[in-house]
């Protein structure tokens, strides 16, 4: 995710912050004791070193955001905000800092998205935990280590140059039996160090626990049925609450008779204009209670839906924006042997986290505590702070387990709507969506349309290429061939624009906008291919002058057994590349198409992936299976129906999830990379699977999809036209 | 007025006065207060909410609580026996068979009532028993090969 685009999505300038965290640190270091404290505030140039986003017009953390304390028990806390939704911070994490400090994993513990424990942190996103705060943090271990070997300088009376650290014990290296552990060191300090200049971390080579695969740390929590989600949360003489919804984005209330309602014993109703809430003990009852209310409704009228809105795009787009540009278009025209025109579409798609969001709020005099399903629990504060007129310090959020986020739980409604009714009954309350209004509510990966016109010469290079995106958004738009006259734009912003364009929210879904663009782009290289009569891999390989792009794409065929024939083959065989979160990527599908059905089985996927140092290699290895998983999703089958502001989809009867029986065989290879700092795992794979499986049916049958999702429907009218 | 409802739940008896139409998920959820079996989707589509009905897998969202009157109910939190975790449950955690773990619980619900039916199961076995069990994370080959390694552990028992 691009710097505008964390700032556009839920940030707004906090004025005054600073005073807030000077406060919150004093209560903050009386809570958590003496030992050894680290504090770092990530946006300094340290950070920027790192080659990632300095976000510069955000004015907090002015501060700390990420936090480090070593006990008098030897035990190393990491407190941060970030939060874990299942990408496995809660494993990697400790294992940079168990590393970096040369303490056992065991003697580690995370503590995530508290904002009375926990500092600042914006939001979990964008695959930045790992690739942004990973540094950082690694970064504070070395400082707290220095520390803590010149305090056994001190204590053993030897010179620090002599002394070892192994396992949360320091010692005299010509005298093994003189030995102090970090809890000793601990013992009695209360030093607070600052982080300012950038401490000598190790190197790759030195790793022992981070490069290792660890199972997830929270694992028998999850299997036991322990792990608190926000709707788990139980807080005495709390009430569950269910709110009636319009039946469109837009619509508004009219009436409504409440009173079916109120006779049913125990329900209490609040009615504030257009919102209206019944709450119970029991959600099921209020569910039921809810019913009974009869609104009538003023639905605004639709003006496009899911078939027609690609026209809508077309007509109301703004001029382009050019993003990267090169050479000589009308050159690259004149020059080209062949020519390329295609237009890509592909349909809004619903985050669908299998926990719907919930909330728990408790005010207690002037104070509030809330649960929240979320991806930034500081925003959450913010909002419920503004909800119930109370000054952020005095609102603490906490965030138990997330059920998955994908980018679709920042926004953070569920949690106003807790506090608004806590506030109003006087009691707890906890608000969790049913499935219907969590299709409602979704923020949708924005519906795009991207037209190419490309040409190549009869050498069977790239002579031109002229790239406009509507709506998705640029990241991934910029291509990484050879190609000496280029053009590329984005018409329209991504996610997050305005109602005009779309009838209701958008927001980021895993690697926001580069699905879209990496669908167009990979599609497109393949037609080139096809149309110079070159194979898919080789026409890649003669246009790219990247070496990580190459590297991953040989290693992606040669773990395929790739082997070159005439395109279509009837094989079945896709191939894809593309660049996100640092990453670069490429994969070999093999696909099955029934032409009577039009249905399509992935049987294989490959996928190479460069990502930098590998911190947990099974963390990473997970990811990219997830990846290429949730990505048949949207390759295949998702795509939200509406009309208007009316959402069709309320339920998996008619929106499709990906199955057991979809999931292909996955092999990954991971390129051995110690030169480049850790980058994103959870969201490069993601993007191939759309061309992959486009590229595939292309190959299995010589149809060429140009829309996603690749329903049997638009299969079967595709392998009409071959 | 309230039913009196009795049922065996984790080994135990259980007696309510409760509507014996209320939902079975709700009444685990907030009356008993075993928060391990999840809401999903409230439809009996995605399979957060299964437990185990004598023994066999079955939707707590699609069940009234006057359905399990007499009979035994075994949810997430059952599923160990003196402390020592039911071999699926390892199994989950030795593959990484979760991400968020949300939809674990069900997963292994799932799983338990699958093994029960056929201690043997073929991958393709799996796949169909497990189908209507949604995962958005993708954790799905891990959790096939979980059930493997659980299947071959019970059998070997």
């Amino acid at each position: 995710m691009k710097t505008e685009d964390y700032l556009a999505h839920n940030f707004r300038d906090l004025g005054g912050i600073e005073d807030i965290f000077t406060s919150n640190r004093r209560d903050f270091l009386k809570r958590v004791g003496g030992g050894i404290m680290i504090f770092v505030a990530i946006q300094d140039a340290l950070f920027a070193q790192e080659g990632a986003p300095v976000r510069n017009r955000m004015r907090p953390p002015s501060d700390f955001n990420a936090f480090l304390r070593i006990g008098e028990d030897g035990r190393v806390t990491c407190l941060t905000g970030k939060i874990e939704m299942g990408q496995g911070i809660i494993t990697s994490l400790p294992q940079m800092l168990a590393e970096e400090l040369d303490t056992p994993l065991a003697t580690v513990d995370i503590k995530l998205g508290d904002t009375d424990e926990c500092p600042y942190d914006m939001g979990t996103w964008g695959s930045m935990s790992t690739r942004g705060f990973g540094p950082a943090l690694r970064a504070a271990a070395a400082e707290a280590k220095g520390v803590l070997l010149s305090l056994a300088a001190e204590k053993l009376k030897v010179p620090q140059e002599q002394l070892v650290a192994r396992d949360g014990i320091i010692f005299d290296s010509k005298n093994e039996k003189s030995r102090v552990t970090y809890g000793e060191l601990a013992k009695g300090q209360k030093i607070e160090k600052h982080l300012e200049t950038k401490p000598a971390v190790k190197d790759v080579a030195e790793f022992k626990i981070s490069g290792q695969p660890h199972t997830r740390r929270d694992g028998e929590a999850k299997v036991t049925g322990k792990a608190d989600y926000a709707a788990d949360i139980r807080v005495p003489g709390m009430l569950y609450a269910k709110i009636l919804r319009p039946p469109a984005h837009g619509a508004k209330l009219k009436s409504a008779d409440t009173a079916p309602a109120k006779e049913i014993a125990g329900v209490q109703i609040v009615q504030d204009g257009d919102f209206i809430a019944v709450l119970h003990e029991f959600p099921d009852v209020a569910e039921d209670a809810l019913e009974k209310i009869k609104p009538e409704w003023d639905k605004p009228e639709a003006t496009f839906d899911d078939k027609t809105v690609f026209d809508h795009f077309q007509k109301i787009a703004p001029e382009p924006r050019v993003l990267k540009s090169g050479g000589d278009l009308d050159a690259g025209k004149n020059s080209a042997a062949k020519k390329f025109d295609a237009t890509y579409l592909n349909s809004y798609v619903a985050h669908s986290p299998m926990e719907t969001h919930a909330a728990l709020c408790q005010i207690e005099g002037d104070h509030a505590t809330v649960w929240v399903s979320t991806q930034n629990p500081f925003a959450a504060r913010e909002k419920v702070a503004g909800v119930l007129g109370f000054p952020v310090e005095k609102v603490r959020v906490i965030t138990p387990y997330v059920g998955g986020g994908f980018g679709g739980k920042t926004d953070n409604q569920q949690a106003a709507e807790a506090a608004r009714l806590a506030k109003a009954v006087d009691k707890p309350v906890q608000v969790m969506w049913n499935r219907e209004e969590e299709f409602f509510y979704d923020t949708f990966r924005p519906a795009a349309v991207v037209k190419i016109n490309s040409g190549v010469d009869d050498a069977g290079k790239m002579a031109f290429w002229d790239y406009d995106v509507y709506f998705a958004g640029e990241r991934g738009a910029q291509q990484f061939y050879t190609v000496p006259n280029h053009r590329t734009a984005a018409r329209g912003g991504g996610f997050g624009a305005a109602r005009e364009v779309h009838p209701f929210a958008t927001g980021s879904w895993r690697a926001p906008g580069n699905n879209t663009n990496t669908f167009a782009r990979e599609s497109h290289i393949d037609v080139m291919a096809a149309g110079a009569g070159v194979d898919p891999v080789q026409f890649r390989l003669n246009n790219l002058k990247d070496h990580r792009m190459i590297r991953v794409l040989k290693a992606a065929a040669d773990k395929f057994g790739w082997t070159s024939a005439k395109f279509p083959s009837k094989r079945g065989y896709g191939v894809a590349c593309g660049i996100d979160a640092g990453t670069y990527v490429a994969g070999i599908a093999e696909v099955g198409v029934d032409a009577d059905t039009g249905n399509v089985h992935v049987k294989r996927v490959v996928c190479a992936q460069d990502m930098g140092v590998v911190i947990n290699p099974e963390g990473a290895q997970i990811q990219l299976e997830g990846c290429v998983t949730m990505g048949l999703g949207y390759a295949l089958a998702e795509e939200v129906h509406f009309n208007g502001g009316e959402i069709l989809d309320t339920n998996y009867d008619s929106y499709e999830l990906p199955r057991f029986s979809w999931v292909p065989k996955i092999e990954s290879v991971f390129i051995t990379n110690n030169e480049t700092p850790p980058q994103g795992g959870g969201e490069p794979a993601i993007i191939l699977m759309g061309a992959l499986v486009a590229n595939g049916i292309y190959d299995a049958t010589g149809a060429r999809l140009f829309q996603l999702p690749m329903t049997p429907d638009r299969i079967k009218a595709a392998l009409q036209k071959v | 007025m309230p039913d009196k409802i009795s049922f065996k739940l984790n080994e135990k008896p259980v007696e309510l006065a409760v509507d014996g139409d209320r939902t079975l998920l709700w009444v685990l959820r907030t009356d008993l207060g075993l928060t391990g079996t999840k809401f999903g989707c409230g439809e009996g589509y995605c399979g957060c909410c299964t437990i185990l009905l004598n023994q066999r897998a079955a939707r707590s969202c699609q069940l009234q609580v006057k359905d399990v009157a007499g009979k035994e109910v075994v949810t997430i939190e059952g599923l160990a026996k003196d402390g020592k975790l039911h071999p699926l449950q390892k199994a989950f955690m030795d593959h990484d068979g979760m991400q968020c773990g949300y939809c674990t619980p069900g997963m292994i619900m799932t799983g338990v009532g699958l093994l029960r039916l056929n201690l043997q199961p073929t991958e393709k076995q799996i796949v169909s028993g497990m189908e209507k069990n949604f995962c958005r994370c993708g954790a799905h080959v891990r959790i096939i090969a979980a059930i493997q390694q659980a299947a071959a552990e019970l059998k070997g028992a």
